[in-house]
């Protein structure tokens, strides 16, 4: 009784000395990987900075996003009191950017997440399961990977019309073909390794081989281009918004707000479309620079390429 | 060789008849049917008789069963019969004829600006790396990434109006009509679509030559004593730059969707306008041939880049 009890005390102790390890090593991690790569820190950062903005919005922003502060204050110029100037519907032009922040990051995680997920499933089953499944399958991809991104969006939103939601919807089959490619191949590498051929020779499962060995060696890669993708889906999100398809005009979505300044107001207002267009630009660095850091640090192979 | 042509061509067929398949699909996604929803609108709202419900649908061809009208339509597009535009009334073929030649130029436009500029960018980054001039060009090449080509686009116009006091035109000069108009016309749409593809040219330029300039022949022909243009130009560069032209060809399908945006904010009546106003007015006819002609552009594209990649490259051939 006693000896179990100790037993089970020392598990606990030697999981909680694993995670106090495992936290330190993060630790030591983290800041190594900022102190080598001052860049991808930068695009760390540029996240971080974001992921508050958009938590914080309500808080930060000055003005309502949506309300109008009359008309005698209809395209201001950045001065005092509103930094990057006023729209055409004398809306704080910050304010909006502020609260683009939340409909960008929205889009871009929550298609991101989904998009990763089921091509990364999708990948690991087709791939293993091999043969005329994948075989077929591939061909499948093939001609998905023979329309670009955007005009695979674009069809979608077409047929099921435009909202946040079918954006999103979009941007993941839009996604789907490139993240499987990539996935494929390495469960392809994965798959002929060693430890996986052990595994199987010592009569291990094929649910056991997909899940103990081949996925978590295949979980890297995901992380690492869902960085990109993170980008990419903010950008065909705002690029959607800008060509009058995407999220609906009132909702303050960074491509939305360049669609009405660009159509109309590029020599009186300018400032309307520098901002939010900025604000795209500043995201989607920080996010690729994040990514190439990080895929680096992965496989010192590619470093410097 | 011969193997190889034959089992690329067998990849080829069902990948395009996979992607008329999709297209196709395409139109049974929309909710209730294409006629229901041409009627009503997205909202579903508006009075719709009977009547004219199955009147469209006998337009449209819908009261047939799937496969029949799969096949009939796969025997029309084969024919050049792209069916008739919903909001023009107009053949389908007609219409896209000289939209797809003028999204052609300006994407082989774009597409000749970029290689120009990218391959001595990459080439200088790879020769000189870890310099400042390397540092400048991966600076560029990850700006160029990042920037989206509709804030560029824009960038562009309010310069060129703040400085020439120009805006776009409203009417379009062909190549045949006004060459040099026509190609003033295109250079800035065509440059604004360059930058984005030049800085991903640039970056696998800089890797491919990195690769060789590691490479023994490399190093026997600097210890041969020969001169250092010669070994870059006539080694390195003729080995590195095989991946590089791959790399453009694949890269046209990203510029195709690149030219949407850029035609519809410079007023450019190529296809990628046509495809987004077709969108605005629900022209299911138009979206598809739209859609299906740029998969077969670029699986076409992709088949032919293959093809000289395995003459050129004999490893190619026998993987």
């Amino acid at each position: 009784m006693i000896e179990q009890q100790r037993s089970e005390e020392s598990a606990l102790a030697r999981a909680g000395g694993n995670l106090a390890a495992w936290g330190h090593d993060a630790g030591i991690g983290l800041s190594r990987f900022c102190r080598s790569k001052p860049l991808g820190a930068a695009g760390g950062i540029i996240t971080i900075l974001l992921i508050v903005m958009a938590i914080l919005a309500n808080v930060i922003a000055p003005y309502q996003p949506k309300e109008s502060l009359g008309r005698e204050k209809v395209h201001l110029p950045p001065q005092q009191g509103h930094i990057m100037g006023t729209d055409h519907a004398g809306r704080d032009v910050l304010s909006r950017v502020i609260h683009g922040a939340r409909i960008s990051l929205y889009v871009g995680f929550g298609s991101v997440a989904v998009g990763i997920a089921l091509g990364f499933i999708l990948a690991v089953l087709t791939t293993y399961a091999g043969g005329i499944i994948d075989l077929s399958f591939q061909r499948l991809i093939d001609s998905l990977m023979a329309l670009p991104g955007l005009i695979i969006a674009l069809a979608i939103v077409a047929v099921l019309g435009s909202s946040l939601q079918n954006v999103m919807i979009a941007i993941v089959i839009g996604m789907l073909a490139p993240v499987i490619r990539t996935v494929r191949s390495q469960v392809l590498i994965t798959k002929e390794l060693d430890y996986v051929l052990a595994g199987r020779a010592i009569g291990a499962s094929p649910l056991r081989l997909v899940f103990r060995h081949i996925t978590p060696n295949c979980m890297a890669i995901a992380l690492v281009i869902s960085t990109y993708y993170l980008g990419l889906a903010i950008t065909i999100e705002a690029s959607l918004s800008f060509l009058g398809v995407g999220v609906p005009p009132d909702v303050p979505s960074w491509g939305g707000m360049l669609k009405r300044a660009a159509e109309e107001h590029v020599k009186t207002a300018p400032w309307v479309a520098m901002f939010p267009g900025l604000a795209i630009f500043v995201v989607v660095f920080g996010f690729n620079l994040l990514g190439d850091s990080l895929r680096d640090a992965w496989d010192p192979k590619l470093r410097g390429r | 060789m011969k193997g190889y042509v034959v089992r690329r061509i067998g990849l080829f067929i069902p990948t395009i008849l996979l992607t008329t398949v999709i297209v196709f699909a395409l139109f049974f996604l929309v909710p209730g049917d294409a006629a229901l929803f041409i009627l009503t609108g997205e909202e579903g709202a508006g009075a719709v008789t009977d009547e004219d419900l199955r009147k469209l649908r006998q337009e449209l061809g819908l009261d047939r069963p799937i496969h029949v009208q799969y096949f009939d339509w796969l025997w029309d597009t084969m024919r050049g019969d792209l069916g008739i535009s919903i909001w023009y009334r107009e053949p389908v073929t007609n219409e896209i004829r000289d939209k797809f030649a003028v999204t052609l130029q300006l994407s082989v436009m774009a597409i000749l600006m970029a290689f120009v500029v990218a391959v001595p960018m990459g080439m200088i980054s790879a020769v000189r790396q870890d310099t400042w001039p390397d540092y400048v060009c991966r600076l560029l090449t990850l700006i160029g990434i990042a920037l989206p080509t509709f804030w560029l686009a824009i960038l562009i116009i309010y310069f060129l109006a703040y400085v020439f006091d120009w805006l776009p035109p409203l009417g379009y000069a062909t190549l045949w009509e006004d060459p040099i108009l026509n190609l003033k016309q295109l250079f800035f749409p065509a440059l604004a679509i360059a930058f984005h593809d030049l800085a991903f040219t640039a970056r696998v330029t800089r890797s491919s030559m990195l690769e060789v300039l590691r490479e023994d022949y490399v190093r026997t022909a600097r210890s041969k004593g020969l001169r250092e243009t010669i070994v870059l130009g006539r080694h390195a560069l003729k080995n590195a730059i095989l991946p590089v032209i791959t790399v453009s060809g694949y890269q046209f399908a990203r510029l195709l969707g690149g030219t949407i945006i850029i035609e519809t904010i410079f007023a450019v009546p190529g296809l990628g306008a046509f495809l987004i106003e077709s969108i605005i007015h629900r022209d299911f006819v138009v979206i598809q041939a739209v859609i299906l002609l740029t998969a077969a552009v670029v699986l076409t594209l992709n088949l032919i880049i293959d093809l000289v990649y395995g003459m050129l490259d004999p490893r190619i051939r026998y993987q």
